[in-house]
């Protein structure tokens, strides 16, 4: 009997997950959507409560309230810009979870009914081996992505000689244990292969630099799900097994969208070592003539004498924390009767949807946000282009010049609009390390400074 | 001849005894197989692929749910993923639920904790990201 009621409140509780990410299709379901997943997983732990299993309720619930607390914190704390750092986080403790549930049991399998006495059948070794492996590699990757993202580490890619055939060999060393553990089921395999695993986790994260973030994140996090997905199978529970893929196959989807939007495959990516911030005026590189200059007087009045306005944000809105005056720019020059829309690309910022998230948090209306496939056919009827923190997801080499790395990439073509402008601290280059021809053009003009105080200088001399 | 026919009678009796012994030991034994046959049946499909099939049917909703995602709620996308995959916390509570003190109950509190951030963390913050996305006008 109690077995049924838990199973069918599982079945609950994995409906009301689909729902809540279903909400998700448009802003207006999302938060109803959220509700639902939440009363899911109230439904999912109370009918567990229910289990024989849980002979008493008090470490169980002390532990929720410990962990529910610290949660909680952390989420009303963080600031929005260092969402990618919590998302990272997040994913880096169900990693780290898995690997306990699977050493839990492997120490107890009479617990989860998974094996007689201490001895455990080939499946579940291998179950429990593929948790383990999964949830060191997320643990330990993740916790490298956070530290790359919070700045406690440098951003850029980490190279040495040979790391390529050192990731490889700690790799087959991580498989081989894995093996070793499947076969034998001796607790002190299961310790090894899940260090080699956490090293290996560190390894592949290293060499891969700031701009492929997106990526990283959106991989740690489908690698989270499999992990989830994996102590499902371990101890027979579907929700779980359901949850995980959910999960996973979110994870992948997003991680598809941010390679196509950097037209790189996701290998190329993950065997890292690609681009590299120079901070460094690119005065090294070929002259390309004079460039344009202009401060916050020059700009507010080609803004304010527009009729149509497109703003591209990139990271460096993030990081100066524009996002606010930048709406209050805006408002003034809505006021003024201009047409201001925002251009997303799929990759801008350190993970998806970060320029969403940033300008909803500015409260821009999300109407007013548009992806970019709906908005490049739009640009030759824009008056301004107005790049703040950006420079390579607007690169017309991307289109025209086959050398160049990042040709094939999908770009926001703003060099149609009437002009372009372009805040930036200096006239280095991009994340990709190359020139933006359109920095020389004529129709550009550059605003040198920091993002947010550009913006309340242009403020300044609209009012 | 009366001799005879008693030790003939006593044969067949015997017999006769025998045979029912034999009856009741089929009979009980195709109870059994029956009771087997029906088992295996309905009550004992094997986990690991009862885990697969929904493992493959819960993939094909993930796919086609997630694509429909907008791209401006990628970012809550991830928080509620991180969410919904705290419910690793259901295992850990198994762990972390016996009487008894051991190494298995150690480790089921820590993954308790630890799953308990991401179910709070995760839902809160997607709340709160969810709560400012606001059309014109709102």
């Amino acid at each position: 009997m109690e077995a049924s009621i838990t199973s069918f409140a599982y079945l609950v509780a994995a409906v009301c997950f689909i729902l809540g990410i279903r909400g998700l299709a448009s802003p207006e379901t999302a938060r109803r959507g959220n509700w639902i997943a939440i009363a899911g997983m109230a439904v999912a732990i109370g009918a567990t409560m229910l289990k024989p299993q849980i002979a008493t309720f008090e470490t169980v619930l002390g532990g929720i309230l410990l962990g529910g607390a610290i949660g909680t914190a952390a989420a009303l704390r963080v600031k929005i810009t260092d969402l990618p750092q919590l998302v990272a986080m997040f994913n880096s403790l169900v990693g780290l979870a898995a690997v306990f549930i699977a050493g839990a049991a492997l120490h107890s399998p009479s617990l989860y009914g998974i094996g007689s006495g201490d001895s455990l059948t080939a499946t579940s070794r291998i179950e429990i081996m593929a948790s383990t492996a999964i949830g060191a590699v997320t643990f330990s990757g993740s916790v490298v992505a956070f530290a790359k993202l919070h700045g406690l580490m440098t951003g850029t890619p980490i190279l040495f000689p040979g790391q390529r055939a050192v990731n490889a060999f700690v790799g087959l060393v991580a498989v081989l244990a894995a093996l070793a553990f499947a076969g034998w089921s001796h607790e002190g395999l299961f310790w090894a292969l899940t260090l080699v695993a956490l090293v290996w986790g560190v390894l592949v994260v290293v060499p891969i630099g700031g701009a492929d973030m997106p990526v990283v994140i959106s991989v740690l996090n489908s690698a989270s799900g499999w992990a989830s997905c994996g102590i499902g199978f371990t101890l027979d529970n579907p929700l779980m097994i359901i949850t995980g893929a959910l999960v996973g196959a979110s994870g992948a989807i997003l991680s598809y969208i941010m390679c196509r939007g950097m037209n790189r495959s996701l290998a190329n990516v993950l065997l890292g070592g690609f681009g590299g911030e120079t901070d460094g005026p690119a005065e090294a590189r070929e002259d390309r003539g004079p460039v344009k200059s202009g401060n916050g007087d020059d700009a507010a009045f080609m803004l304010r004498n527009a009729s149509s306005v497109v703003i591209v944000p990139g990271y460096g809105m993030a990081v100066a924390q524009a996002q606010h005056a930048l709406r209050e720019m805006v408002d003034l020059l809505e006021a003024d009767g201009v047409r201001v829309r925002f251009a997303i690309h799929p990759v801008a910022g350190r993970m998806p949807g970060h320029m969403n998230v940033l300008l909803a948090e500015a409260n821009v209306p999300y109407d007013k946000v548009v992806e970019m496939d709906a908005i490049n056919r739009d640009f030759p009827s824009t008056d301004v282009a107005f790049v703040i923190g950006a420079n390579d997801i607007t690169n017309p080499a991307a289109r025209t010049d086959a050398a160049s790395p990042i040709y094939g990439m999908p770009v926001l073509e703003v060099e149609r609009a009437g002009m372009v402008m372009f805040v930036k601290r200096s006239m280095a280059s991009g994340y990709a390390g190359v020139d933006n021809p359109l920095f020389f053009n004529e129709n550009t003009m550059m605003l040198f400074g920091d993002a947010k105080a550009m913006c309340e200088g242009i403020i300044k001399a609209l009012e | 001849m009366a001799d005879a026919l008693t030790r003939d009678a006593s044969a067949l009796a015997e017999h006769a005894n025998r045979l029912a012994e034999e009856a009741q030991h089929l009979a009980a034994d195709a109870a059994e197989l029956a009771n087997r046959a029906t088992h295996t049946e309905t009550a004992q499909t094997d986990p690991v692929l009862f885990g697969l099939t929904v493992f493959a049917l819960a993939c094909f909703v993930g796919y086609y749910v997630v694509w429909k995602v907008t791209p401006a709620l990628h970012a809550p996308l991830m928080s509620v993923a991180n969410a919904i995959s705290g419910v690793v916390l259901l295992g850990a509570m198994i762990a972390a639920g016996p009487a008894l003190l051991g190494v298995s109950k150690a480790m089921g509190f820590i993954a308790v904790v630890l799953a308990s951030v991401n179910i709070f963390g995760g839902f809160i913050i997607t709340q709160r990201m969810l709560r400012m996305y606001r059309r014109k006008g709102d």
